[in-house]
């Protein structure tokens, strides 16, 4: 289950973000989690409790933006939201495209006491 | 608690084994356990002078971090990557589900080609050094890091384990990963290409049911095709969703069985070296 990997580099990011100015609470933090980051947001909400245990992110309010996937056709230039990573162009057919975002794994802010 | 390995202390933690060694010791590299100390500084307010203009609204403060959380493994996979490329080392990262012929197909490449090419390994598994003995028996560098509950390879225990192996210049550096068709996808170990195997008894439609590692992969080796006859595998299926994932894919199809197949993998190999 790598959301337990995913959490613990979040706890790593509270917890250097804090030390640096000294604080040791954060009160909310807020992510971004892309649609097609791979992560299972039930499994990263089952993890939390026991992966902030006694870190600065203990008593944290936690917020997930959810951001949709989106991508450029490759053959026809369409933007085009998708909700796998495989779906492919609704104008051309196309299977070639950059995946623009929806990848996103992001420590927003922070908010400490 | 440890992220990678998910124990609550240090006794189940990641080891790295050459075949032969009875290091029982859990220390070889846990990860950043050290950041997760807590020295909770609380203000002793006694101690500010009356001179010292302090402020103690405790109001809350927003920070803008905007980081990426995988950032950390990225730095050090672009570190392995240096280190790779200035040693002229090309480095592959197989990735599969348990069971699709990873280390079968290790064995046969390196039989074959290790009087041409010099290799080391880099076996990952959850526990035991089965696999890293099967490698050592056809003499070969080999070293074995036991991720404990960890379900992949993450690239600072990596970066332990090509220290330990002592790696040559102009050499191929095979990492067999965790066997696991999610999980490592998402942990870039500075690899020069990643081969994603699947075998031909899987079923066809692993692509686009676990979609993540053929996107992220180079090279689709397909094994096990000595089996075809007696399975209703349709592999141009296969073929097919694994382009729709990741229409750059290049495939192999072998089977390290039989060796049907391996040489046209052996030529993409002598190639990019």
């Amino acid at each position: 289950m790598h959301e337990l990997s995913i959490v613990m580099g979040i706890v790593k990011i509270a917890e250097d973000e804090t030390a640096k100015i000294k604080e040791n609470t954060v009160a909310k933090i807020e992510l971004e989690i892309g649609q097609l980051a791979g992560v299972e947001l039930d499994a990263l909400n089952f993890v939390w409790e026991s992966a902030v245990k006694d870190s600065v992110l203990e008593h944290a309010l936690k917020t997930i933006i959810e951001i949709p996937g989106k991508a450029i056709c490759a053959d026809c230039n369409r933007e085009f939201y998708l909700n796998n990573i495989f779906d492919s162009c609704p104008n051309c057919n196309s299977n070639f495209k950059g995946i623009i975002q929806g990848k996103e794994l992001r420590v927003k802010s922070l908010e400490v006491i | 608690m440890c992220g990678t390995c998910g124990c609550g202390s240090d006794t189940n933690g990641p080891t790295i084994l050459k075949p032969g060694e009875h290091n029982h010791s859990h220390d070889v590299l846990h990860h950043n356990h050290d950041s997760h100390t807590h020295t909770h500084e609380h203000h002793t307010h006694e101690e500010h002078t009356h001179t010292h203009n302090h402020s103690h609204d405790h109001k809350h403060k927003v920070l803008e971090i905007e980081q990426d959380i995988l950032q950390n493994n990225q730095v050090l996979a672009a570190r392995n990557r240096g280190y790779f490329e200035a040693k002229n080392i090309f480095t592959l990262n197989l990735v599969s589900s348990p069971g699709s012929g990873k280390t079968s197909i290790l064995e046969r490449t390196l039989s074959d080609l290790k009087e041409t090419i010099p290799f080391y390994v880099i076996e990952g598994d959850q526990q035991t050094l089965n696999d890293a003995n099967r490698i050592d028996a056809i003499k070969i560098p080999v070293i074995q890091i036991n991720t404990g509950k960890g379900c992949h390879l993450e690239s600072d225990i990596v970066y332990e384990a090509v220290k330990k192996l002592e790696i040559k210049n102009n050499s191929i550096l095979m990492i067999e990963n965790v066997g696991n068709l999610v999980c490592p996808s998402m942990f870039d170990l500075g690899e020069s290409k990643r081969i994603v195997i699947i075998s031909t008894t899987e079923g066809d439609d692993k692509p686009i049911k676990y979609p993540d590692m053929f996107y992220t992969s180079d090279i689709c080796i397909i094994n096990k095709i000595d089996l075809l006859p007696y399975l209703n595998t349709d592999i141009e299926k296969l073929k097919s969703y694994a382009l729709q994932v990741n229409p750059k894919l290049q495939f192999f199809e072998v089977s390290a069985t039989t060796g049907e197949g391996m040489e046209a993998w052996y030529g993409w190999l002598k190639e990019n070296i």
